[in-house]
């Protein structure tokens, strides 16, 4: 290894709070070698960003250096001036962000947004810039080049949003690449080709990474070293293979059983959860932060000071622990056995649903067009879900999976077929023109608890409305009843009536999403991406408290979601979309394991290994005759597969695929996409 | 883009016609009074009936509506001036010309005349007045707003919300008191006549000062919060981790996407001072649209009264499909979206 890139010793950051400073960051050290790649893992509020924006000599507003040095090629840089700080941004360190699409101005062009970045920092006129700009855009694979660099922000996807951001922060040739939550909110497979874009290139030029992230499976896939953030603190640092084969904290322990276990048959539905709630920040703990929540806190001992005291485990492996010399073991809430109910009577059938989104002339009107010419959102999807049954669906964005999910809770209506909710048609019925005894028995949890929960009434209210509206309950004393009942049911306490979203985590507020939508004892629960926005320990919780509140009540659960180590297991069936069709559907048991669909197994790589093939060019729209994956497949059979349906193939147990390939060969391909 | 614009301008018509179909609606509805206003309250109830027969105000709304739009768009021609009906008015321009609004009953002229008279004052003051609110306002916001909690922004804040707390009056009164009566360099009406003691410069000067005091200091407050939340954009933070130099982050990424709000609320200014000064007029005799409105009003001259209120809601509108143009400009989004 080389002369280190990037010193950080003894850190402290504090903010200006209402009762005093409040330090976020804590003895927080750090050694990072050219063309090395490190992971700092933490949840929200553990301090992360933070440390990560000081890099670059940024805080946020009321923020402040406290004590401790950063040194980038042996230059400190707590000290710098304006000047000396914009030499540093964008020339020796850059930063990918989070949410590309908003680090992205809305009003510049994507040309005009990388010229200036490239000209910030090195010489050069604007035609030079344009064509470096250009040229790194091939780098990241964005098909027309020429096109993109007259697009505006919002013309772009996901994928392509972090893409250019990837790029404007490579035209500087930095020397570092800071990564903060660089996939967060884009879909599994493109995740995949990111993080492999950002490898390569890395490595090409040498240039050091530094990945934030609260998504353990990414960093410890990609990352040669991982800090383990926890309350300000790095609780534990470590080669990754240290970090995951023996982790030596127990909150690096607990985080890492926190996730289901792909390639595990599941003995239990429930995860593994930690006990607890980070402490606020501004909140002193003597000794170590994790005491309150850690199974093997030994009182007088790790609440002193020394307890924090790093200790070294072997080589570059380094623990605060005071128990760090005891083989502590991985404790685990003991799996509850579990009755599993048998799925009851059809409660959602859907026959050749179909949904266009129909052109719209000066006026707002829908254009009288020939709907096979338009390219759909759901095309002809026949599916049925039982009464009690726990159905996933999954996807990359653009399959439609979102608008099967909003059709069904009456935010869209269909343009061809039947939906039938408990044998009522509602494929034409948006939701105001559905009856009361419908609403109620069909609700929905939403991916952002923020925006859906009303930020000027408390949570009380917000409930109790849920309560009067849809559980039919009159009469205050019986509302509040009702709303305290629930509370308790999502595990809040029953003084949290009288707050108010923003005074809630993002945890807390998804629980008051859930206690709203049973408040009326639903039939149905459509659930979209429920936890994709929370941390890894928050994220069992909330999945543990959905189930247990399906299995009391019988409650039919439709989820859907992109993580499929959690689909895999909760799920009693699978249907897995693409371009607004059903590839395949099935048990867990078959859909993770072959025979399956191409665009499953696709899927399934992606996900497990996160080695997949950048695509070269942004993907193209789905064809709209034959199969939907033809474009995309690389088992195409040219001549057929793009021209004919693909024919439905079933298991008498109920596996279906629709596909050209013979039953023989689902799965066969596994060899062959091993080798590249 | 091109869409875009036939279908503004195709709201913009229907808009107007809708919203002069009410106006009509409200200032004729019942065909006695209209009658009774042209004839004065000492008129007998034969003669009102006579007139009603005459102008044909006993037919349908919708008839009396069309043909109300004829004698605006010179199709038609106007009864009034009939020398029959013997009212006594009439028109150089002979009775069919378009924008035919018929006459002021007050003044007993023709309302083309009456309102041609005042609105070139009324849109010589919103001009210097705008001249002046714009820079001001701007340059005030942006400088509060990209300093969001310094001494500068602090200052700048706090006078505004007084400034835009004092209603006009005070404002008026108290700078008379400094112009006129403190140091005598201004005069103290401004009925904008020629050849008296004070040049018309001078005249403008206090109306001008009290219209931009109470609207620079409202628009002031809307741009420094545009600005001031434009700053804590995230693609604001990239910029300035691209090393950017603030006058560039401030220029290129901030300005553009802070006026995109304030647009609005400029353009309902050049809306308020164009039909709606009236206290402002009255305190300096200023012989505007505003105070003519309120005498028109008051004396229930319905033609005078039908042809501001159409002024009026032409300039609300036509704001509108200004701001729709600026968005355009502005806003990617719209020009491809």
């Amino acid at each position: 290894m080389s002369a280190p890139l990037l010193v950080v010793d003894n850190l402290h950051i504090a903010y200006r709070g209402d009762a005093g400073d409040v330090t976020v960051v804590k003895n927080f050290s750090l050694t990072l070698g050219s063309s090395e790649t490190y992971g700092l893992v933490g949840e929200s509020g553990s301090g992360k960003s933070t440390a990560a924006f000081a890099l670059l000599g940024y805080l946020a507003e009321g923020g402040r250096i406290v004590s401790g040095s950063i040194k980038v090629n042996g230059a400190e840089i707590t000290t710098l001036d304006e000047e000396g700080l914009r030499h540093l941004r964008g020339g020796d360190i850059a930063m990918v962000y989070q949410e590309p699409a908003s680090a992205l101005n809305p009003v510049l062009t994507i040309g005009r947004q990388l010229v200036e970045a490239r000209l910030a920092h090195r010489p050069g006129n604007k035609a030079q810039a344009l064509a470096d700009a250009a040229s790194m855009l091939t780098k990241v694979r964005i098909g027309d080049v020429q096109a993109m660099l007259r697009r505006y922000p919002h013309q772009l996807s996901g994928g392509q949003a972090q893409r250019v951001v990837i790029a404007m922060a490579l035209l500087a040739e930095p020397k570092l690449l800071v990564l903060d939550e660089p996939t967060t909110g884009l879909d599994a497979t493109v995740e995949a080709g990111v993080v492999d874009l950002i490898g390569e290139l890395a490595q090409k030029i040498g240039m050091g990474l530094l990945y934030i992230s609260h998504n353990l499976a990414l960093v410890g896939r990609i990352c040669e070293r991982v800090g383990v953030m926890y309350a300000g603190r790095v609780v534990e640092e470590g080669s990754t293979r240290d970090i995951f084969g023996r982790p030596r904290h127990p909150y690096t322990q607990a985080l890492i059983a926190c996730r289901p276990v792909a390639g595990e048959a599941a003995t239990s539905r429930r995860l593994t959860v930690i006990p607890g709630q980070p402490p606020a920040p501004g909140i002193h703990i003597e000794g170590c932060a994790f005491v309150p929540r850690c199974p093997h806190a030994v009182p007088g001992r790790c609440d002193q000071a020394a307890a924090i005291a790093v200790k070294t485990i072997a080589g570059k492996h380094f623990v605060r622990c005071a128990r760090a010399d005891d083989e502590l073991s991985v404790v685990t809430a003991a799996p509850e056995a579990e009755t599993q109910s048998l799925p009851g009577r059809e409660v959602i059938r859907i026959e050749h649903l179909s949904k266009a989104y129909l052109p719209r002339n000066a006026f707002g009107l829908a254009r009288r067009v020939d709907l096979t010419q338009l390219p759909k959102a759901n095309d002809d999807i026949s599916l049925s879900v039982r009464q009690s049954e726990i159905l996933s669906v999954v996807g990359e964005s653009g399959s439609g999976k979102s608008t099967l999910a909003r059709i069904l809770i009456g935010l869209e209506e269909a343009s061809e077929g039947r939906v039938l909710l408990l044998d009522q048609d509602v494929a034409r019925r948006r939701a105001w023109r559905r009856p009361r005894s419908l609403l109620r028995a069909l609700q929905m949890v939403f991916q952002n608890p923020d925006s859906t929960l009303n930020p000027s009434h408390k949570v009380g209210a917000i409930i109790g409305r849920a309560v009067k509206r849809l559980g039919q309950i009159q009469g205050r004393q019986a509302i509040t009843a009702r709303v305290d009942e629930l509370l308790a049911q999502v595990q809040l306490p029953q003084s949290f009536t009288g707050k108010y979203p923003h005074e809630l985590s993002g945890g807390q507020r998804q629980r008051v999403g859930i206690a709203r939508a049973f408040a009326g004892n639903p039939d149905i629960i459509i659930a979209d991406e429920p936890v994709s926005a929370l941390d890894v320990s928050v994220q069992a919780a909330i999945v543990n408290l959905l189930l247990d509140m399906q299995r009391e009540s019988g409650t039919t659960f439709v989820f859907i979601s992109h993580d499929l180590a959690l689909v895999r297991h909760i799920s009693d069936r699978v249907v897995v979309m693409f371009g607004g069709r059903i590839m395949e559907t099935g048990r867990p048991a078959e859909i993770f394991a072959p025979p399956y669909h191409p665009y499953t197994e696709a899927l399934l790589q992606a996900a497990r290994e996160g080695r997949r093939k950048v695509p070269a060019f942004d993907p193209a729209p789905p064809p709209r005759t034959g199969c939907r994956y033809a474009g995309r497949c690389p088992r195409r059979i040219d001549g057929l597969c793009e021209i004919k349906e693909p024919p439905r193939q079933a298991t008498q147990g109920g596996h279906v695929i629709f596909c050209h390939l013979s039953w023989e060969q689902f799965g066969a391909a596994q060899t062959f996409s091993e080798g590249d | 883009m091109i869409r875009f614009l036939l279908r503004r301008i195709g709201q913009f018509i229907i808009t107007f016609l809708a919203a002069s179909f009410l106006l009509f609606a409200v200032t004729e509805f019942s065909p006695g009074t209209v009658a009774s206003k042209i004839l004065g309250p000492y008129a007998v109830s034969s003669q009102v009936d006579l007139l009603t027969e005459k102008l044909h105000l006993g037919d349908p709304l919708l008839l009396r509506y069309l043909r109300w739009l004829g004698i605006v768009a010179g199709v038609v021609e106007n009864p009034l001036g009939d020398p029959a009906i013997g009212l006594g008015l009439s028109d150089p321009r002979g009775n069919r010309y378009v924008g035919n609004f018929g006459y002021s009953l007050m003044l007993k002229e023709p309302v083309v005349d009456v309102v041609g008279e005042r609105i070139g004052y009324t849109a010589l003051l919103t001009l210097l007045a705008i001249l002046v609110i714009i820079p001001v306002s701007l340059a005030a916001g942006v400088a509060a707003g990209v300093n969001p909690g310094r001494p500068i922004d602090r200052v700048l804040s706090m006078g505004a919300v007084i400034l835009t707390s004092l209603p006009e009056f005070v404002v008026a009164v108290a700078l008379l008191l400094v112009g006129v009566v403190w140091l005598g360099l201004l005069p103290g009406t401004s009925p904008m006549t020629q050849g008296g003691r004070w040049p018309l410069s001078l005249q403008l000067v206090l109306p001008v000062g009290v219209l931009v005091i109470a609207s620079a200091s409202y628009v002031l407050r809307i741009v420094r919060a545009s600005v001031a939340d434009t700053m804590r954009k995230p693609y604001v933070r990239t910029a300035l981790l691209k090393g950017l130099k603030r006058r560039d982050i401030i220029l290129h990424h901030v300005l553009r996407n802070a006026m995109i709000p304030p647009i609005t609320v400029i353009l309902l200014q050049i809306n308020w001072l164009l039909t709606g000064v009236v206290v402002v007029e009255s305190i300096f005799a200023y012989p505007g649209v505003g105070s003519l409105l309120l005498q028109a009003a008051l004396f229930g001259d319905i033609y005078l009264v039908q042809a501001l209120t159409l002024l009026a809601l032409l300039v609300a509108v036509g704001t509108q499909l200004i701001g729709d143009l600026c968005y355009l400009a502005l806003d990617p989004k719209i020009k491809l979206g």
